[in-house]
C-alpha cells in the first residue's frame, strides 16, 4: 500500500523518527528489554529499542541473547502486542456517586494520548485489523477502543528473520507487511552498513517521510536495494517451520467436537491462560463493580478475562464449560473456526505466541495436525448449520 | 346416542384397530363415573381393569408415612388410567383418586387377558399401544425427576 | 451526559422503582420508570436489559412488562445470589440503572394469521408475558393463543390473577401444571410436555415460542416436533453468562452465536445441533 517510491534511510536518518513523531505531538510506543523479555513500551529515541538483542523461542520457552551485530529489530515477537494499548487489560467504564435516591455518571475519564507504534510487524498488523473488525466493525462500536486506535500512527517493520514458533505464512498474514501502516520499514545490516529500506503508505507517512529524507533524489532506494529488502524478507519466509493447514478448518473444527485429542490436549492443558493474555487477537472482558466504604461512589472496571477460567461460563449454580477439555476446545474452536462465521476471517494471525508462553507447550498447528489426521468418525450434525 | 362401540371404536388409543377387535373389546367394556373426591382404585388392591377416560381428571397418588398423601401426576381427558392389569402380579401401585367427577369407559382386565392369550394378533395390538403409553410416561417421569426448576445444583 | 449515554451503550440510564410486587417466595416483580422523567422505554417482546444495582453488580433480565406501556419497564427477578438480591431489595423511589434493551426478540411478526403457542417453565414465562400482551391486544391479527405453563409446584405458580385473565379471552387457552402438586392443588401434575395433548390448535399453521430451563426446552422442542411442529417454527431463548450485552466481553458465546446479539431467541432448527453438545 505504498504512496511512492521506497526510500532508503541511514541509521542517523531514521533516528530523527522519533522526534519527527514527538513534534506532531504522538507518544511513541515501541519494543524495549525488560525483565528477559521484549516488551512495548514508551521510547524516546532509537536508543532505548532492544539494539542488538535477538530471542530464542519454541514451544514453551523465550529467552533474549545477545546478538553481535547492533540491529534495531533483530528479533520476531514478545509476550505483548499492541492490544495492550487499543484494548487495555483495565480500564475504567465509568464513575457514578450517588445522589440522593438515584445516582449520577460522572463523564470524567481521561483521554488516551495519541500514539505512535513503532515496530508493528506483520502478524500484530493483521491481528490489529481483526480487532478492528471485533470491536469496531459489529452491530456496537466499543467506544473504548475506537478512542485509542483512532489517529494510531502505525510504523511497520518487515520481519528479516523468523522464529521456530512462527506461522504467519500459514495464515496469509506475512511476513512481509500488508495493510494499512503509515510507514513499513526492513532494516538491513551488513559489514559496514545499517541501513533501512522505507515506504509510506498514507499521506500522514509520506509526510513524515519527507522530514526524514529531504532529498528526495539521493534517498530513493535503488532496484538492486529494494531486491535485497525482498531477498531479506523471503529468507524469513523460508524460516519458517511450523504450518498450520486451514483448508476447511471451520467444519473441520465443528464436525469434530467430540474427537479424542481434546481429551489428550484436556490432560496437558493447565488452563493457565497465557495464551488468552498473549494472543493479539483475544478480546475477552469482564466487568467488575467496586465502591467505597461509604457507599456513595461506585466504578466499574473493565478486565482481561480469558474463556479459559473457571467460571467465564458460569449461570445458576454452575460453568457451563466446567472441564479442561471442554475450555481448550472452546479457545481453539473459537479462534479458528467461530470466529471466521463470526467476523468473516480467521482469529488467528500465526504469531506464535501462544505456543511460545504455553507453559506446558502446546502447540496450536499441532492440535489442528492431530485432529485432521484422525477425524472422528462423520457426524451428521455441525455447528450452526444444520 | 354414542354406543361403547362407537366409543371405543373413535378413541385415540384404539386407532387402527380393526373393527374385529373393537367389538371383542367392548364385550369386555362398561361405562363407568366416579364422584369427586372417590378413589378408583387402591395401592396393592387387585388390577382387574384399565380406563378411557373421557371427562375429569385423575391423580395418581402415594402415601408414605408421616406425610400427606403424595401426587405423582394427573391424567385427564383422552388418557389411559392403569396398566398393573396386563402383567403379573396384577396389583395396583398407586392410588387412583378422582379429582374432578370421571366419567370413563373401563375395560375388564381379566376378560381381556383372556381374549388377549387366545388370539394373540390382538394382544400384539393392545400390548404395542400400551408400550406405546408407557415410554411417553417413562419419559415424562424421567423429565419430572430432574427438577429442572429447582435453583442451584 | 445525555449525548454520551445516547452514543455509549456501557452507560446505564437511572430509572426509579416504581413498583415491587412479590409473586413467590423468591421472585419480584419490578416496576422501573426513567427517572429524569421523559423517556420512552420502547422494546420488542423477548428482548433484555441489564439491571446495575449501584455498587454491586449488574444482571441481564429480560423485560417481562407489556410493550404497549411505553412510560415503564418491568422486570420479574428471582432472588438467587447477592447481585438478585441487592435488586428484587430496592424500594419504591430508588435507582437502578438500566442499558439496553438488547438481544433479538420473539418473531411476532411472523405469527400473524397464525396459532401461537406459548410454553413457559417456571421463570421462563416472564420474557414470554410481552407475547401474550401483544397478542391479546392486537387479537385480530392472530389466530389461536395456546398457553402451556410448568411451574414446580402451585406456590411458584407466576401472574395467577393474569393466568385466570387470559383463559377467559376469546379463542385463548390457558393451561397450568406443576411438577409436584399438593392437596389442595386440583390441577394438573406433571411435567409441561404433558400438556401437550391438550392443545388445541394446528401445529402445521403455528409458531411455538418456549421458555425456561435448557433441559426443559429440549424436551420440549422435541416433544413439538412429534406433535408436528416444523423446527423452523419453534423458536427457544437461550442463556449464557453475560457482562457486556454488546458482544464484546465473549461470554456469552454459543457455538458460533453471541447470545446477546445474536439471540437471545432462537429458531429451533439452528440450535438443534449445538443442543445435543455437552458443555459447549
Amino acid at each position: 500500500m505504498a504512496t511512492q517510491a521506497p526510500a532508503l534511510l541511514t541509521l542517523e536518518q531514521l533516528e530523527r523518527l522519533v522526534p519527527a513523531l514527538h513534534s506532531r505531538g504522538y507518544q511513541v510506543i515501541g519494543p524495549v528489554v525488560r525483565d528477559g523479555a521484549i516488551v512495548d513500551d514508551v521510547v524516546e529515541s532509537l536508543s532505548d529499542l532492544p539494539v542488538g538483542w535477538t530471542d530464542e523461542q519454541e514451544a514453551g520457552r523465550y529467552r533474549l541473547r545477545r546478538r553481535n551485530d547492533e540491529t534495531l529489530f533483530g528479533y520476531v515477537v514478545g509476550p505483548q502486542s499492541w492490544k495492550k494499548y487499543l484494548h487495555p487489560a483495565e480500564v475504567r467504564l465509568l464513575t457514578a456517586e450517588r445522589s440522593g435516591r438515584t445516582f449520577r455518571i460522572l463523564n470524567n475519564e481521561p483521554t488516551p494520548p495519541r500514539r505512535a507504534f513503532l515496530g508493528v510487524r506483520a502478524c500484530e498488523l493483521a491481528a490489529i485489523a481483526v480487532q478492528d473488525r471485533v470491536l469496531q466493525g459489529d452491530r456496537y462500536r466499543d467506544p473504548i477502543y475506537a478512542a485509542r486506535r483512532e489517529g494510531i500512527f502505525i510504523v511497520a517493520v518487515n520481519c528479516t528473520q523468523a522464529a521456530p514458533t512462527c506461522f504467519c505464512t500459514s495464515m496469509g498474514t506475512g511476513p512481509r507487511v500488508r495493510g494499512a501502516y503509515d510507514l513499513a520499514l526492513t532494516e538491513l545490516v551488513g559489514p559496514g552498513k545499517h541501513e533501512f529500506v522505507i515506504e509510506a503508505g498514507s499521506d500522514a507517512g509520506a509526510e513524515v517521510l519527507a522530514e526524514l529524507a529531504p532529498a528526495p533524489a539521493s534517498s530513493v532506494a535503488s532496484e538492486a536495494v529494494c531486491q535485497e529488502a525482498e531477498a531479506a524478507v523471503e529468507r524469513a519466509a523460508s524460516q519458517i517451520q511450523r504450518r498450520l493447514d486451514t483448508t476447511g478448518i471451520r467444519d473441520l473444527l465443528y464436525t469434530n467436537f467430540d474427537h479424542p485429542r481434546w481429551d489428550n490436549v484436556a490432560q496437558r492443558c493447565l488452563t493457565c491462560a497465557n495464551c488468552t493474555m498473549v494472543c493479539p487477537t483475544c478480546f475477552c472482558t469482564t466487568v467488575e463493580d467496586v465502591s467505597d466504604v461509604t457507599g456513595s461512589h461506585a466504578e466499574r472496571w473493565r478486565k482481561w478475562d480469558s474463556c479459559f477460567s473457571q467460571n467465564f461460563s458460569y449461570i445458576h449454580g454452575g460453568s457451563v464449560r466446567s472441564s479442561a477439555k471442554s475450555r481448550y476446545r472452546q479457545w481453539m474452536t473459537h479462534k479458528l473456526a467461530s470466529w471466521i462465521d463470526q467476523f468473516g476471517s480467521s482469529g488467528c494471525v500465526g504469531c506464535g505466541r501462544c505456543i511460545t508462553w504455553c507453559p506446558v507447550g502446546i502447540d496450536i498447528t499441532e492440535e489442528v495436525r492431530a485432529i485432521r489426521e484422525s477425524p472422528a468418525s462423520s457426524k451428521e450434525s455441525s455447528h450452526g448449520n444444520p | 346416542m354414542e354406543t361403547l362401540e362407537h366409543i371405543i371404536a373413535e378413541h385415540p388409543f384404539f386407532a387402527g384397530l380393526e373393527s374385529y377387535y373393537t367389538n371383542l373389546l367392548t364385550g369386555c367394556a362398561s361405562n363407568v363415573r366416579f364422584d369427586a373426591g372417590t378413589y378408583i382404585f387402591k395401592e396393592g388392591e387387585e388390577a382387574n381393569e384399565f380406563y378411557l377416560i373421557r371427562t375429569g381428571k385423575v391423580a395418581l397418588e402415594i402415601f408414605a408415612p408421616q406425610r400427606k398423601p403424595i401426587m405423582l401426576e394427573t391424567l385427564g381427558e383422552g388418557e389411559v388410567l392403569g396398566w398393573s392389569w396386563l402383567l403379573p402380579p396384577y396389583q395396583w401401585r398407586f392410588h387412583a383418586h378422582a379429582v374432578e367427577t370421571v366419567r370413563a369407559i373401563a375395560l375388564d382386565g381379566k376378560c381381556l387377558r383372556t381374549k388377549c392369550e387366545d388370539n394373540h394378533d390382538l394382544g400384539y395390538e393392545i400390548l404395542k399401544r400400551f408400550a406405546h403409553i408407557m415410554e411417553q410416561r417413562l419419559e415424562a417421569t424421567r423429565f419430572q425427576l430432574l427438577d429442572v426448576y429447582r435453583v442451584g445444583r | 451526559m445525555a449525548t454520551a449515554a445516547t452514543t455509549d451503550p456501557m452507560l446505564p440510564q437511572p430509572y426509579s422503582v416504581r413498583q415491587v410486587v412479590k409473586e413467590t417466595a423468591d421472585t419480584f416483580t419490578l416496576t422501573l420508570e426513567p427517572s429524569n422523567g421523559a423517556g420512552r422505554s420502547r422494546f420488542q417482546p423477548g428482548q433484555f436489559s441489564m439491571l446495575w444495582v449501584f455498587g454491586v453488580g449488574e444482571l441481564p433480565i429480560s423485560i417481562s412488562g407489556d410493550p404497549a406501556e411505553r412510560d415503564r419497564l418491568v422486570y420479574t427477578v428471582r432472588s438467587v445470589g447477592q447481585a438478585t438480591h441487592a435488586l428484587v431489595s430496592r424500594e419504591v423511589g430508588e435507582a437502578v440503572g438500566v442499558r439496553g434493551p438488547f438481544g433479538t426478540g420473539w418473531p411476532v411478526e411472523k405469527a400473524e394469521g397464525r396459532d401461537v403457542l406459548v410454553i413457559a417453565g417456571g421463570i421462563g414465562l416472564a420474557p414470554l408475558r410481552p407475547v401474550i400482551y401483544e397478542v391479546l391486544h392486537n387479537r385480530e391479527k392472530y389466530g389461536r393463543l395456546v398457553v402451556l405453563y410448568g411451574a414446580r409446584s402451585p406456590r411458584d405458580v407466576l401472574y395467577r390473577k393474569e393466568l385466570a385473565a387470559w383463559a377467559r379471552q376469546r379463542e385463548t387457552q390457558v393451561l397450568v401444571t406443576v411438577d409436584y402438586g399438593g392437596l389442595s392443588w386440583r390441577g394438573h401434575v406433571g411435567v409441561v410436555t404433558t400438556l401437550f395433548k391438550y392443545a388445541r390448535l394446528q401445529p402445521a399453521r403455528s409458531l411455538a415460542f418456549a421458555c425456561g430451563p435448557e433441559i426443559m426446552m429440549r424436551f420440549v422442542a422435541r416433544d413439538l416436533e412429534t406433535h408436528g411442529f416444523a423446527r423452523e417454527n419453534i423458536y427457544l431463548s437461550m442463556e449464557r453468562n453475560m457482562k457486556c450485552a454488546v458482544g464484546f466481553c465473549g461470554h456469552c458465546q454459543y457455538g458460533p452465536h453471541f447470545i446477546c446479539k445474536d439471540g437471545p431467541i432462537f429458531p429451533y432448527d439452528r440450535m438443534r445441533p449445538l443442543l445435543e453438545e455437552y458443555e459447549l
